[in-house]
Parts: structure tokens; C-alpha cells; sequence
């Protein structure tokens, strides 16, 4: 059935999607939003004590994505046969309304602006022959100048705690020195950091690196953002990460966005809308609008839009764009086509101190973007030259609230047992006395790591699956041993009893049954250039100019920086161009 | 089991002053909850001589020591043999269609079989195993240093279970097992939140601002269940 016409169709209720809708209709324009997901309001199913149950919320995956309905095929290189990912462990998509923005930590950076020309500037720095064959280094051609209006913004609207190092140039406070310059002040104070993260603040500075606090997500004090959405002060109770946050603290587009949304007349949510494709006309130059199946009755229902905003999670927008017919697929052995090429992760490794058994860690205690960071190790801070690896991490002690099923199975680490006899023993000193520090690196992208369409496996609409071929890469591999390398003087500052470092090994292949992160990206990257790039600089397809691709597929490398400051900033980048110059005179923005 | 009905109403009690009380009555945890009061628990999927298999080997991964009771008297087979009829049980939270190929480790679960079917094969497969090599007697009749030496094998993938891996029934059993000891008593397991209090985990209290750095210090109460429960 048609279901008739709207101005703009936006796919996906998340931080982009919300975020995109909240301006459109600020533009005056009619808009409706596909969530294939339920809808999610924190008063109904996010209240306290009942989401605050380990087993069904983290374990049994409430609000994350339903594999047995669609999923990915994944496997390490080009000959091999992909293999679905069965079973959730690896990375964790979320599903309904809020998508991973309901279920994130919090952490909420902006960016390392020498990241955003990443290729220009180690060209600059260690000539053209210090890029690995076969790296497809680029830049997002945009800069932190042109994003700064846009993270100030997202800061504002996302009740953000932190404490700035500059603002217009003037140092303000104990804040990241390695941080860009800011317009203005955080909305509100740092959080207070766990003791945890406070002896790492001590060792690491004793040690000469620069640590501050991590800007958060997570409200420090009560705060009503722009849009008029309250949030209450965190109480560090440990549920952010893979939960919905009872106390309202956690920023996420139920808590900050959708309640003014709700309230306007030009917008519409429809969830449970699984979108199968953007239609495009008879010479795919422009998107006409979606078809999406109606999960509810089970029926086919098209909606026509002059515009499509494509802003589900990372890796649904290359399968939309692959299953649309939107741009051209990439191809690895030809190195043409560009949607699915620079598919990119994140390098994570979780090192563990142990103190001694009279001071206690209290792992429960925590928030999801609390935390103590350096950055010292992070994008082009430190010499790269006589290390010959791109890329960085910041290191940090997040403590987000350890809960009790996860630990146990995770077990004690070191080489204690992990069950029978010792286990316990050795799993209550662990819990009690133990703390994490993690190196959460960037990855880079390659000419053979890449996104397509599986040719085997489809989901429950017979469509087919899309398929990763991801694997670590050397480059990768020692950037994150040389990082984790230099936690351990941290480590030995703060009085360990012992310790264990965990690095990437060399050779290691991407295992997909050991969660590492969610933040997944590129595919459909942003840039100059349409031979390599899916979209331009203010993430307009090259190929269909009424479509938008919004999220971490536009990033063109992982990132040292966790991915939804990012990705929000771009966000309201790009809907400020479309409202600016994009409804004023459709086309392209960029000529190619 | 600890479960003192004062004690619920009195937390009852404290809730009715706020709005959480209110939110929170649109779930059904209570009938769950209640469910777990009937004694001696009768499994509804496992069969006595699975039953008794269960039981002897959640105790070997989690036993009884010095440190507090193991995972037979939290209830860990109780809470197994529960989960084996929710979604999870049926498998429904994970994709099985196929080709089921045989594809390098690293690249995770490639079986067809749903947890139910895990056991249910699994746990012949290694009763057999046991009976062959035992003079005839299953696992539950072991010792247990017998027991313990089987599950190593099991762990290690040493035997053959049929379509099973021994592997997988065991990481099956170590997972579960321990979900059972350490998750909310309203599924069954974690009787008295003894697992809770052994490693020192406060269950749902879930308000540290005063704890967010104490210097070190333990934090000094004892865990909570969500239906109100103490220890």
C-alpha cells in the first residue's frame, strides 16, 4: 500500500535520527521516523528496580538488536567463507526507539582535530612512504573550526559534564591540555571521579603524563537542555552501559530529544517499520522515498518524501545504501565503488591492577562516561616517527559499574581459574580490590577490510545479510602494544600487587565471541573525493543528492575517541547545511 | 531461604513514597518472584537422571567451601532448568538459519543447536562418556575429584559427545552456572543473595553517591534484591 507523501523520511530513532528530525522540523518541514524497533520511554520499561536486572537487561540483551531476525556474515580476509554472527558478543547494535543512544556509557568527546586530515598531516609530518601499503588513510574534509558551533551544540543539548582546558584561548580549567579549543564551557561541572579513576589521576600525573577527567554524558547536577528535556544529578549507580538509565542522568535521544519531538505536530514515529529499501527513480539520481514492511500486520507500505535521511546504526546505513542501489558497491580487487569501503573498528585491550586487600575498588560504583583519561598516546600527540605505526589511544580507568554476572564469567584474569576450586577465592579479590585500565585505540583503514552483501545468507524479509571481512591489522597490533606498554609505569605508581597487561598479539585475528566494542565504523565515508568517498563533506551522497547518510560510517578511520560526540556533531553539521543551503536549492551541495 | 515477608513489606513501604514505586508496578517480576517459594523445586524440562547430572556438575563449577554455600544450594540448576523455557532456552535470541558450516573458532557459534538442545544431547553424550570409562556409573555418582577430572576434560574438549563438543556443553554449564548464582533471585538462583554477598555486590541498590571515593573504604551494606529481599 502508499501510504502517501511527507517531507522528509528519516530511518532510525536514534542520536542521528532524532537529532535530524529535531532540526527538520524546526525548518518547518513534515517529518516521519521508521524505527523497526519498539518504542522506549524510560518511564515505562527504563524505571527502577525492574531495569536494573543484570540477566535480563545485559545478559539476555534487552535493548539490543534481535539477531534471529537479521544480522551480519563475518569473516578475517577476502578467501574465506563469512559465517553469520550467531550469537551477540563482539560489538552490540541496539534496536527500538533510541537505538545504541539508549543503551551507550556516556562518554562524550569531541575530536582530535589532527584526526579529521589524518592523512594530510602524517604526510606532512613523515612523508607519503610512512602510510603501510595497502592503508586507505584519508581525510573527512572538514574541520574542527567548521564543527566547533556543532559540538558546543551537542554539548548543550546532551546536559554534558566536563571540565574544559580552553575556552577562546584562555586556559579555564584542569582539563584534557591536548584538547581543541572551545567556544564555551561545559553545561555542566566534570563528575566527581570514583576512587579508581582518582589513583590514576595521581600515578599517571606522578609518571609525567596529563590526565582529566572524562567529559560524560552523564549529568553532574540537574540540567534542562535547550529543548526544555530535564535530566537528574547521576548517582553513580553502574547502570549506563547496557541499560536505560533509571535516574534520567544518561544522556540519550528518549531522554534529550524525543520528549519536544512527541509534542510536535510535524513529527511522526512509526516503529516497528523495518525499512526495506529507499526507492530511487528510473536513473537513480533521486531517492523517491522507502518502502518498509510493516511488522505489526506483516504488509509492504511505501511512503513517498523529497527527502530521505538515512540514519540507522553504522553498519544498517551501508546495507540500506548496498540494498537501495545507492552508490556504487565497493569492489576491493578492482579498488572501485566506494559504499562499503574503509570499514573500520576499534582496538580495545583491558589491563588489570591489583591493590592491596585493604583498599577496596567497589567495581559496582560507577558511571558509564565517568572516568580519568591521558592522552598522551592519542592521535598525533606523541612521535610516530621512530614507532612506524599511524594512529593512537587514549588510556583510562572508566569505571562504569561492574556487575556480577559479567565479572564472573569474564573471571578473575591473570591465570586464575575460572570456575571449581580457587575461582572464588581468587573472583572476590578480583572484584573487591581489583581495578581496569583500558587503551581504546584507533584502526585504520584498508584497501582489503570492507562491506558487501553476502551471497548466501539473507534475514527473516529474504533480504540478504551484509558481510564483513575485518581482520586486526600490524599497524594496528603495535600501535596498541606500544600503548599498552606505557600503562605499566601507571601501574606500578599506584601501588599494584600485581598486575596484567593485555595487548593485542601479534598475528591476532578479529574474534568475534569476546565483546570489545560497538563502535563500528566508515562504509560510507565523508570526503573530497566521490572515487573514495559515499558522501560529501556535509554527508550528502555523492550519487543520490536528496539522500543524507548520517552516523559513524562517514568516518573515514576509527578513532582513538569513542564515536557519538562525533557522530551528534556531525549530525547537527550536516542539518545545519541542509536547512541552510540544501531547502533553498535541492542538489548537490558539492559538485564532484 | 532467607525471604522474610516483613521484609518486603517494609521495603514495600519505603517505596510507596515515590514515583519509582508506581513506574515499576507495569512488570510482572512478582508472579516470577513468588514462583520460586515452592520447595523441593521439580524441574519441568530436565529428566531425573539430567537433573541429577545438573546438579552434581553446577556444584563442581561453583562448590561449597569456606567461602559459602556453592551453586546447588543458590539454586543455579533451578534457575538452568527455568531458563530452558524462556526465549533464550529455545534459542529465539540468536540467528539459526542456515547453511550451519564448519568455519575456524574465532569466528563464533556455528551450530544449529538452541541451549535446550545442548543439554539435552550433551548430557547423555557425556553421562555415556562417564559410564564407559566409570564401571558403568554416571557422572552424579562420581566422587568429586572424579567429577572435577571429567569436567577438565569436557573443558579441554578431550571427549566426544556425538554432535556436541564437549567445549560447548561445558562453557554451556560454566556460563549458566554462574548466572544462576549471580543474578536477581527472581529467576531462581542466588537463594539468600548469597552470591551476592560472597563477592560483595550490593544488588539493587543502586544509589553510590555518597560511595563515589571513600578512600578505599568497603562499601557497608549488604546487597538488596528488587523485590525487597536482604541479607
Amino acid at each position: 500500500m502508499n501510504a502517501g507523501k511527507t517531507d522528509a523520511i528519516i530511518i532510525g530513532a536514534g542520536w542521528a535520527g532524532a537529532i535530524l528530525a529535531k532540526e527538520l522540523t524546526e525548518a518547518g518541514l513534515s517529518v516521519t521516523v521508521l524505527e523497526r524497533g519498539d518504542d522506549r520511554a524510560t518511564a515505562v520499561e527504563g524505571d527502577y528496580p525492574g531495569s536494573i536486572d543484570e540477566l535480563r537487561g545485559a545478559i539476555r540483551h534487552r535493548l539490543f538488536q534481535n539477531l534471529s531476525q537479521t544480522t551480519v556474515t563475518i569473516r578475517n580476509t577476502i578467501g574465506q567463507v563469512a559465517v553469520p554472527y550467531r550469537r551477540l558478543a563482539a560489538f552490540l547494535p541496539g534496536e527500538g526507539v533510541g537505538g545504541a543512544g539508549l543503551h551507550w556509557s556516556g562518554v562524550h568527546f569531541r575530536v582530535a582535530p589532527d584526526d579529521l586530515a589524518l592523512r594530510s598531516n602524517v604526510i606532512a609530518r613523515y612523508g607519503r612512504n610512512f602510510i603501510p601499503e595497502g592503508m586507505n588513510l584519508q581525510d573527512y574534509d572538514v574541520t574542527y573550526e567548521e564543527l566547533e558551533p556543532f559540538f558546543d551544540k551537542a554539548e548543550k543539548v546532551f546536559g554534558t559534564s566536563g571540565e574544559p582546558h580552553t575556552i577562546k584561548g584562555k586556559i579555564a580549567g584542569k582539563g584534557n591540555t591536548f584538547a581543541p579549543d572551545r567556544s564555551d564551557a561545559f553545561p555542566l561541572p566534570a563528575m566527581k571521579d570514583v576512587y579508581s579513576a582518582s589513583l590514576f589521576k595521581t600515578a599517571a600525573a606522578n609518571v609525567g603524563y596529563h590526565p582529566y577527567s572524562l567529559p560524560a554524558a552523564n549529568a553532574s547536577a540537574p540540567y534542562t537542555n535547550p529543548y526544555g528535556a530535564q535530566m537528574g544529578p547521576c548517582n553513580f549507580c553502574g547502570y549506563c552501559s547496557g541499560y536505560d538509565c533509571y535516574m534520567y542522568s544518561k544522556a540519550s535521544p528518549n531522554v534529550n530529544i524525543l520528549p519536544a519531538l512527541r509534542q510536535d505536530p510535524k513529527f511522526t514515529l512509526i516503529t516497528k517499520a523495518h525499512v526495506l529499501k529507499v526507492n530511487l527513480d528510473s536513473d537513480r539520481k533521486k531517492a523517491t522515498g522507502v518502502t518498509y514492511l510493516d511488522l505489526r500486520t506483516n504488509r509492504q507500505v511505501s511512503l513517498d518524501a523529497d527527502l530521505v535521511i538515512i540514519s540507522a546504526f553504522q553498519f544498517h546505513n551501508v546495507h540500506l545504501m548496498l540494498l537501495s542501489g545507492i552508490g556504487r558497491p565497493y569492489d576491493p580487487i578492482a579498488n572501485t565503488g566506494t559504499v562499503g569501503r574503509n570499514f573500520v573498528y576499534q582496538t580495545i585491550t583491558t589491563s588489570r591492577a591489583w591493590l592491596p586487600s585493604t583498599h577496596y575498588t567497589n567495581l559496582f560504583v560507577g558511571a558509564g562516561g565517568a572516568g580519568v583519561a591521558i592522552d598522551d598516546f592519542n592521535s598525533m600527540n606523541f612521535d610516530h616517527g621512530p614507532l612506524g605505526f599511524v594512529g593512537g589511544s587514549p588510556v583510562w580507568v572508566n569505571q562504569a559499574g561492574a556487575k556480577p554476572i559479567a565479572a564472573a564469567i569474564g573471571g578473575p584474569g591473570g591465570k586464575a581459574p575460572t570456575w571449581g576450586e580457587g575461582y572464588k577465592d581468587a573472583m572476590v579479590e578480583t572484584y573487591r580490590h581489583s581495578l581496569t585500565i583500558d587503551a581504546h585505540g584507533s584502526n585504520m583503514a584498508y584497501r582489503d577490510v570492507y562491506l558487501d552483501l553476502d551471497p548466501t545468507y539473507t534475514d527473516a524479509y529474504a533480504q540478504p545479510l551484509l558481510r564483513m571481512t575485518f581482520t586486526w591489522k600490524d599497524n594496528d597490533i603495535r600501535m596498541n602494544q606500544y600503548v599498552v606498554s606505557r600503562i605499566e609505569p601507571i601501574m606500578k605508581e599506584m601501588g599494584a600487587t600485581r598486575y596484567s597487561l593485555a595487548k593485542l598479539e601479534t598475528g591476532e585475528l578479529f574474534d568475534t565471541r569476546r565483546y570489545q566494542t560497538t563502535h563500528l565504523g566508515g562504509g560510507a565515508v565523508m570526503g573530497a573525493d566521490p572515487k573514495t568517498s559515499a558522501v560529501n563533506r556535509y554527508l550528502q551522497s555523492w550519487d543520490v543528492p536528496n539522500v543524507f547518510v548520517i552516523g559513524a560510517s562517514a568516518f573515514p578511520q576509527g578513532m582513538g575517541y569513542n564515536p557519538t560526540g562525533m557522530v551528534a556533531a556531525l549530525a547537527y553539521w550536516s542539518a545545519y547545511h541542509i536547512r541552510t543551503i540544501y531547502l533553498k536549492n535541492p542538489g548537490p551541495m558539492v559538485q564532484a | 531461604m532467607k525471604r522474610p515477608s516483613s521484609t518486603r513489606r517494609r521495603f514495600l513501604a519505603g517505596l510507596l513514597g515515590s514515583t519509582s514505586f508506581w513506574l515499576y508496578s507495569g512488570h510482572d517480576v512478582w508472579a516470577g518472584s513468588l514462583a520460586t517459594e515452592t520447595h523441593p523445586y521439580t524441574p519441568r524440562y530436565f529428566t531425573p537422571e539430567e537433573w541429577r547430572f545438573l546438579n552434581a556438575a553446577c556444584e563442581r563449577i561453583f562448590p561449597t567451601d569456606a567461602h559459602g554455600p556453592g551453586a546447588r544450594s543458590l539454586g543455579a540448576p533451578e534457575f538452568i532448568d527455568r531458563q530452558m523455557d524462556t526465549p533464550y532456552g529455545h534459542g529465539a535470541l540468536w540467528y539459526m538459519s542456515g547453511p550451519f558450516l564448519t568455519a575456524p573458532a574465532n569466528l563464533g557459534y556455528q551450530l544449529s543447536l538452541t541451549p535446550r538442545d545442548i543439554y539435552r544431547q550433551g548430557i547423555a553424550g557425556a553421562d555415556a562418556y562417564t559410564r564407559q570409562h566409570h564401571d558403568g556409573r554416571g557422572f552424579a555418582d562420581l566422587d568429586a575429584q572424579a567429577q572435577t577430572a571429567l569436567l577438565k576434560d569436557l573443558e579441554h574438549g578431550e571427549m566426544s559427545l556425538g554432535a556436541v563438543p564437549a567445549h560447548l556443553l561445558f562453557e554451556q554449564l560454566r556460563q549458566n552456572t554462574l548466572e544462576g548464582v549471580f543474578s536477581d533471585p527472581l529467576y531462581g538462583g542466588n537463594k539468600g543473595l548469597a552470591g551476592w554477598t560472597l563477592l560483595g555486590f550490593p544488588g539493587a541498590r543502586a544509589d553510590f553517591m555518597d560511595w563515589v571515593n571513600q578512600e578505599g573504604a568497603p562499601y557497608p551494606f549488604g546487597p538488596v534484591s528488587i523485590s525487597g529481599e536482604t541479607a
